[in-house]
């Protein structure tokens, strides 16, 4: 009994070993800076002197702050990419499950742009939006459609970042529907066919229960990623776009920490966008659970 | 018949629509391939010239002297070997605790872990620079290498959903023949996970590679520069010039690894990918 105990006791203090590093990173360079961000929402933190205490100031000034409100607009507008993009890549996905030849090098082109650095994307198509020589007004001009210069105006600059995110996610979205159909049994759709269903009966009853759960989960980690938008904003719109028309919530949070160093002002903003996440993120860990039950 | 002869037809009409499609996503990229092969005239041809009348391969050589490239390469590889090697086997051995081993509050340990997962990056970004430039971290490559080396918990996750599915008797075996758990992880569960691991680290890698926030938020000077920073560089001084060659040529050389790595995994990374989605 006594050596059991013992190899137990070892297999405890092992057990703590291994997963002391990940609990160090975690408490080091995410917990403690996370409430720190809390704290220094309180306070005229700007980096280099004093943080003095100033209660709700940071809150109650962004409530006022047209910056604020329109990069938080800009950040949803975005947004209307994801579902077209989820259409689009059902769609596909949908056709890629027939018996049609190439389509693993149909997958591998569609995935291309999912693994290309959002830097590199972001610079060739800020070049193709160029107005004069860029690659879209060219291809408009086949049709006798002269092309604005897409960043350059508020109109058209929120359409050309959802164009291109779309064309960018589009092949990751896919590729899970793609799953989720390839996991669907064929002799659901030959049981429908003889009883006579219809293409449109089949989708609603037998293929759309099944992609629901991936529908779920990309739409929301579209929500947590689309709400986190820099890189295209930072490379293509330097400045934030004509009339700011362009500027995410993030990168004004960024202008307003690293360019005008009002840490405090910008972390009560991280602070905003951190519970918006932490609110999202928990929705989808309770619908999961129960889809997972309704699976069970 | 009349249903196979029908079937037929509307799958062609598929292949036609899904062949457009990919003309569509591709299209972008080979623009910028055969730009980067052009001169500054043909550039501003109209109408275009998708293939260039000359192939001028003279901007692959200006990148090397109109930026740090090299060291920019050579600052990414180090970050994302340093961080991925590491990170794989902290994150490995971690895994292998939370699926094999017993201990007091194991699954309270990990959903504290799993709940960093909640925490975005621009919430912690403040705190997390001003900590670095306490200990004079700044423009250095450790703010980017040094975090990652105590493991990823996405990586945490899906090997410890892998390790569930190891028999425990292997383990007992072991433990009984006097092995340590060292021992136990070197030489039982990492080659068992081996395949899962690649996969996880191939990804981990790539996204390290295609960093783009934190590099810009701490590395100022040149030399210190990772890839996407010098690439985002050369767009910003050059565009004034027009020289899109040039910059194209600096983003073709910055994709390539990334490329190459996923044409050769292409089956492994597609299929974790798809795991990962449908397990949610």
């Amino acid at each position: 009994m006594k050596t059991k105990s013992n190899l137990y006791r070892k297999e405890k203090y092992f057990g703590y070993l291994f997963i002391l590093p990940p609990v160090v990173g975690f408490l080091l360079f995410t917990l403690y800076p996370a409430l720190y961000s809390v704290y220094g929402s309180f306070t005229d933190w700007n980096g280099l002197g004093q943080m003095n205490f100033i209660g709700l100031d940071n809150f109650k000034d962004i409530l006022t702050d047209d910056f604020f409100y329109k990069s938080m607009f800009n950040t949803l507008f975005l947004m209307i990419g994801i579902p077209i993009g989820l259409v689009i890549s059902l769609l596909l996905a949908l056709g890629l499950n027939r018996k049609i030849p190439g389509t693993t090098t149909f997958r591998v082109i569609y995935y291309v742009p999912v693994i290309s650095s959002l830097a590199a994307i972001s610079i060739l198509w800020q070049w193709a939006y160029n107005g004069d020589y860029g690659l879209v007004n060219q291809f408009l001009d086949l049709f006798g459609i002269k092309g604005p210069n897409w960043l350059a105006n508020t109109a058209t600059v929120k359409p050309a970042l959802i164009i291109m995110t779309i064309w960018k996610g589009l092949g990751y979205s896919m590729l899970l529907y793609l799953a989720a159909l390839q996991s669907v049994s064929r002799s659901y759709y030959e049981a429908a066919e003889l009883d006579g269903a219809s293409g449109f009966k089949m989708f609603r009853h037998i293929t759309w229960p099944m992609v629901k759960p991936v529908t779920f989960f990309l739409v929301v980690t579209n929500i947590i990623g689309g709400s986190q938008i820099f890189t295209e904003i930072n490379i293509m719109t330097p400045t934030g776009g004509p009339e700011f028309s362009s500027a995410t919530i993030v990168f004004y949070i960024w202008q307003k920490a690293f360019d005008n160093l009002q840490m405090g002002y910008a972390s009560a903003m991280a602070v905003i966008l951190g519970l918006f996440i932490f609110i999202i993120t928990l929705v989808q860990f309770k619908m999961n659970e129960r889809s997972s039950f309704d699976v069970d | 018949m009349v249903h196979t002869k029908q079937q037929k037809i509307s799958n062609a009409f598929i292949f036609v629509l899904l062949c457009i499609g990919a003309i569509v996503m591709i299209a972008p990229l080979l623009w910028m391939v055969s730009t980067s092969f052009k001169d500054r005239q043909d550039v501003f041809a109209l109408p275009p010239n998708w293939i260039p009348a000359v192939f001028h391969f003279n901007k692959y050589q200006e990148i090397w002297t109109a930026g740090p490239l090299l060291s920019g390469i050579i600052n990414s590889l180090i970050v994302a070997l340093t961080v991925t090697i590491i990170g794989t086997i902290t994150s490995s051995l971690a895994a292998f605790a939370f699926a094999k081993l017993r201990f007091p509050y194991k699954n309270q340990i990990f959903l504290l872990l799993l709940s960093s997962m909640m925490i975005p990056y621009p919430a912690v970004m403040i705190s997390q620079f001003i900590m670095f430039s306490e200990w004079g971290w700044v423009d250095t490559l450790l703010p980017l290498i040094v975090p990652g080396l105590f493991g990823n918990i996405i990586m945490i996750f899906f090997l410890r959903q892998y390790l569930y599915s190891i028999p425990n008797a292997i383990i007992e075996a072991a433990k009984i023949d006097g092995t340590s758990y060292f021992g136990i992880y070197a030489r039982i569960i990492f080659p068992l996970i081996k395949p899962a691991i690649a996969a996880q680290l191939i990804l981990w890698f790539m996204g390290i590679w295609n960093d783009y926030l934190p590099p810009i938020l701490y590395l100022n000077s040149p030399e210190i520069q990772t890839l996407q920073i010098v690439i985002a560089n050369f767009n910003a001084n050059y565009a004034i010039q027009s020289d899109y060659p040039l910059i194209m040529a600096a983003s073709v050389v910055s994709l390539l690894p990334i490329l190459i790595i996923f044409l050769i995994f292409q089956r492994q990374i597609i299929e974790s990918v798809a795991i990962s989605g449908v397990k949610g």
